[in-house]
């Protein structure tokens, strides 16, 4: 009996749950959960990474598990588009997991036995999410990849501020998962079959299918952190584990990609044009948003969250440009933009993820994750540094790494819009390039500071000579996955003539004819003459310039190096004090786009004898949309308790007049 | 596709690069020196200066990292690839479809990157400094040259230089509002990008100024010959990018043996002509405060978005 990829699946997501159930024979056993379940767990990890990649344009599949309620089994079906993220979740959790077996040590926070099986549980229920083939299944999973993560997150729950993020978390998780459930409850039409096939089969209004869009919209954007949802992503993120952040980053931000792609592209059957303008304006918000926020952060974490939300709102740009070019039936932009969305995932995965792991070392190495309190870290971890050096050039979008590729194909898909049947559709898309363009710039600033101010300069804690660098097991995740991020980068031609399959499936178009004609190495989406990027190449000329270049000036001249104090225009005054800190290198941003921040700030007067300098930027957001929501929250529950007097006869009262009241209703 | 004389032109395109790159650097000096009533260095002083440089030891800060020391072999070759990519002398260049238009941006955006964490890595109060304003610099500049290349891209229809050259040798001297306004947004954007003028000033240490020279404060010996060399690349870069989008006559086309002899003086007037209004426009502007760099680059955004918008309503049924 061969064994089909989507049993496979089903068997990886047990064995997750049964190495996640087996931590609990000796949950106190670090040695044992540590290094024999979470590497079992990466194994498995790179077998459904695998069998993502090779069901990648091999007919769809179903399976019906007879789990749940008698008459409600669970359907299940692996098609392109879920093939494309149980990839993406498989290659990531193996590189993840291999480096939480070095990770999480003795003293932090809950059990190990019990955190093995949270993350475990965590795993599997992502990958439910992904086959989930009715909504009673996506819920459920949905659900259960909710709770895991948030007690995850809660994993350090003694301290309150964690405490604080996790509710935070569940909270916008469930608000959410109720528009998702409404959309879903749309889509059947009144029908009553919640299957997807079910929901495919109904047609609905424009009317209904709007208003399922935008349910969709809002309930996936809660979970990926869309504007104005996103408040929950800069707390949670810092306060998980650096495994955690990075599995929640780099993976389930995109099971809310995934899960828009299915029901806009896929379950609801008709696309009108605004969807796209809705969804590409809520993008672009959501983008230089997060890219501002992330630049003035101090806390190395919290500066990788707002990246996060920064680049989800990139994804949903590309969703937005699909779903106008679907709208036209331009069916071949739109499978570019598809095709630009699908790789951004893959490359965020890979390069968040190694960002967030590479965060986690610099924490366990130094006990720091204020960006003030570190520096210079290059010297004593340099394989972190180098590692983390990948990451920054994807994350900033450069060549010639992952992050440049789907950015390259957005804008390409962008430059094709004019031919827009709404003029003024014309004349928003320019504008919306140019904001693409302005964050992608602005990330290149954030990631710097990050980088330069983690790695680079000079120690700004005398502690920070002891850090170490990161362990075998670290070591061989966060390679695993910066290896990811230069294969993405290098060889786009091979993936895109796999993601082909997806957006074949969903749009009829895909570019694969294109990388077949052109060769691996070119990628070329409409046609050499047109536009054409060849990392390889690329890659190669600067490596053959950097080598040529090298050998030639040592024959020529010498090789010759002399060790000496800095120069610094011969001011002799170097301490670690000197160099800019985090508040001080964001300081233009904070400048430029002042009224973009609330800023609350402490100027020290000159007289001070010890003067204080301190900054504090807190998102708008709060003060306009949530504190008012909670304040309205809580002047109704304090009306209710009103209610609630404690007599008696005053409730026997509210009995009675309920009586009559129904009874005039409800008179024959 | 590839033909012998493709990548001969290929080869003779980067060495006329390396060798003319120091040359027009001198030369946009000797303009300036002039206008301003200065003895005018020697021509070719940029050559003494790097045979100068190559010959000294390096002298490295204690705590300087491998990065530090990597970084300008990197920037190096991302200039010697965009020079290149972008045309010179011919459309036909065997390495052009490495790196479109769009690429082209990455790969300034690459070495920005890496000069500034070079900046960052000594640690001093200066070359943090210079890396935060450098990058301050790139995130404006990025976007409008974008911006400029999505203009031209769309006249194109392609994103490719060679390409977007071709067409616009072809068609007749009209000027399109679109190219006007990218014309002048590309201006801006060369000078801040090239520390020229109103936004950086290449001849001075003055802390409250600069932005370039502070990020490579701490080099020396061949790292700073190789960064001055990149320098002068990257104005060589900016310059044959802006005259093969603006002033594309004269490049030759595929197989065009002749027009490819022509094509060498064509470049040297072109160039002679421009480096001397580089140096007019940097000596009749005055050095702006560092924050009065984003108005400046800002209004090059909004010209370089107005042109594409130009472009898109009022151009595009011509």
């Amino acid at each position: 009996m061969s064994l089909l990829p989507i049993d496979s699946l089903i068997l990886a997501a047990s064995l997750w749950l049964a190495i996640g159930l087996g931590g609990l024979f000796a949950p106190r056993n670090r040695r044992y959960v540590s290094r024999i379940l979470f590497p079992l767990g990466a194994i498995v990890g790179l077998a459904v990474g695998f069998v993502g990649l090779v069901s990648l344009g091999s007919p769809v599949e179903t399976a019906t598990l007879a789990i749940g309620l008698p008459t409600l089994p669970f359907h299940l079906r692996l098609d392109n588009l879920a093939a494309v993220f149980v990839l993406l979740l498989g290659f990531a959790a193996a590189g993840i997991s291999t480096y939480a077996a070095g990770y999480f040590r003795q003293g932090e926070g809950m059990t190990p036995g019990v955190l093995n099986l949270e993350y475990h549980l965590f795993l599997a229920s992502m990958l439910m999410v992904l086959l989930a083939d009715d909504a009673y299944a996506f819920m459920v999973a949905w659900e259960t990849m909710a709770l895991s993560s948030f007690f995850l997150v809660t994993t350090d729950h003694r301290h309150e501020e964690i405490r604080r993020a996790g509710y935070l978390y569940l909270l916008v998780a469930h608000v959410g998962a109720i528009a998702i459930l409404l959309s879903f409850g749309v889509m059947t039409g009144g029908a009553g079959d919640y299957t997807f096939a079910g929901m495919r089969a109904q047609h609905l209004s424009p009317f209904w299918g709007s208003v399922a869009f935008l349910l969709a919209l809002f309930g996936f954007g809660a979970k990926a952190g869309l504007l104005p949802v996103h408040v929950w992503l800069p707390e949670a993120h810092p306060a998980a584990p650096s495994p955690v952040s990075a599995l929640m980053s780099g993976v389930m931000l995109k099971t809310a990609i995934y899960g828009l792609l299915r029901v806009s592209l896929d379950l609801v059957g008709t696309t009108l044009w605004w969807w796209g303008v809705v969804a590409l304006a809520a993008g672009l918000l959501t983008a230089l948003f997060g890219v501002l926020y992330a630049t003035v952060q101090s806390d190395m974490k919290r500066l990788l969250a707002y990246s996060s939300i920064e680049n989800i709102g990139l994804l949903v740009v590309g969703i937005g440009l699909t779903l106008l070019f679907h709208s036209y039936e331009m069916e071949a932009l739109a499978a570019l933009s598809l095709t630009a969305v699908l790789y951004h995932c893959l490359a965020h995965a890979g390069f968040k993820s190694l960002l967030f792991l590479c965060t986690g070392s610099v924490l366990h190495a130094t006990s720091q994750r204020s960006l003030g309190k570190l520096g210079g870290l290059i010297g004593p971890m340099p394989w972190v540094a180098w590692l983390a050096l990948g990451g920054v050039i994807a994350g900033a979008g450069l060549p010639p790494l992952s992050g440049f590729v789907s950015e390259w194909l957005l804008l390409q898909a962008f430059l094709f819009s004019p031919g827009l049947p709404h003029s003024w559709l014309n004349m928003i898309v320019p504008a919306a390039a140019a904001a693409v363009a302005l964050t992608a710039a602005l990330a290149g600033f954030a990631l710097v500071k990050f980088y330069g101010i983690i790695f680079l300069g000079q120690m700004r804690e005398p502690a920070l000579k002891d850090a170490h660098d990161a362990g075998p097991f670290e070591k061989t995740g966060l390679l695993w996955l910066a290896g990811l991020t230069l294969a993405l980068g290098m060889l786009p031609g091979t993936l895109i003539l796999r993601l082909d399959a997806a957006t074949r499936q969903l749009l009829g178009k895909g570019l694969a004819e294109r990388v077949v004609e052109t060769g691996w190495w070119l990628l070329a989406p409409i046609s050499p003459e047109r536009a054409s990027y060849a990392p390889v190449l690329f890659l190669l000329t600067i490596v053959a310039t950097l080598l040529f270049g090298r050998w030639i000036v040592r024959t020529l001249y010498h090789g010759r190096v002399r060790r000496g104090p800095a120069w610094d225009c011969g001011y002799h005054f170097q301490g670690p004090r000197a160099q800019d800190t985090a508040e001080g290198f964001s300081q233009p941003i904070r400048r430029i786009f002042g009224p973009m921040f609330r800023m609350t700030r402490h100027f020290p007067s000159i007289r001070d004898r010890q003067p204080i300098y301190t900054v504090k930027v807190e998102d708008h957001f709060w003060y306009w949309l949530y504190l008012p929501i909670a304040r309205v929250a809580g002047a109704v529950s304090s009306l209710i308790t009103r209610l609630q007097g404690g007599r008696i006869a005053v409730y026997l009262m509210y009995s009675f007049v309920t009586l009559i009241l129904l009874l005039l209703v409800a008179r024959p | 596709m590839i033909s012998l004389t493709g990548v001969l032109g290929q080869l003779f395109a980067i060495a006329l690069a390396l060798l003319l790159a120091p040359l027009l650097t001198g030369w946009v000096n000797q303009c300036r020196a002039w206008l301003q009533n200065r003895a005018a260095p020697p021509l070719l002083q940029p050559y003494y200066t790097l045979h100068k440089l190559f010959h000294k030891d390096v002298v490295l800060a204690h705590n300087a990292s491998a990065l530090f020391r990597f970084a300008p072999f990197i920037i190096f070759g991302c200039m010697v690839l965009a020079c290149a990519i972008i045309p010179s002398l011919s459309t036909d260049l065997p390495f052009a479809p490495a790196a479109d238009a769009l690429a082209l941006v990455g790969v300034f955006g690459l070495a920005r990157v890496f000069i500034a964490l070079a900046g960052m890595d000594v640690g001093t109060s200066f070359g943090t400094l210079g890396g935060r304003r450098e990058m301050l610099i790139g995130f404006l500049a990025e976007p409008a040259l974008l911006m400029v290349i999505f203009t031209m891209a769309m006249i194109a229809q392609s994103t490719s230089v060679a390409t977007i050259v071709e067409t616009l040798a072809h068609r007749e001297l009209v000027i399109y509002p679109s190219i006007a306004f990218a014309g002048i947004a590309f201006t801006m954007v060369s000078f801040a990008e090239n520390a020229r003028v109103p936004v950086d000033n290449p001849a001075t240490h003055l802390e409250l100024t600069m932005i370039h020279e502070a990020m490579i404060l701490e080099y020396s010996g061949r790292h700073l010959a190789l960064l001055e060399w990149a320098a002068s690349l990257k104005l060589y870069a900016y310059s044959c990018l802006g005259l093969a989008l603006f002033f594309p006559w004269g490049i030759a086309e595929r197989d065009n043996f002749l027009a490819l002899i022509a094509a060498l003086p064509v470049l040297l007037v072109k160039l002679v002509i421009g480096g001397a209004l580089v140096a007019l426009l940097e000596t009749i502007n005055a050095k702006m405060r560092i924050f009065r760099a984003p108005e400046f680059l800002g209004t090059a955004f909004l010209l370089a978005v107005l042109g594409l918008l130009v472009r898109l309503l009022l151009e595009s049924r011509v």
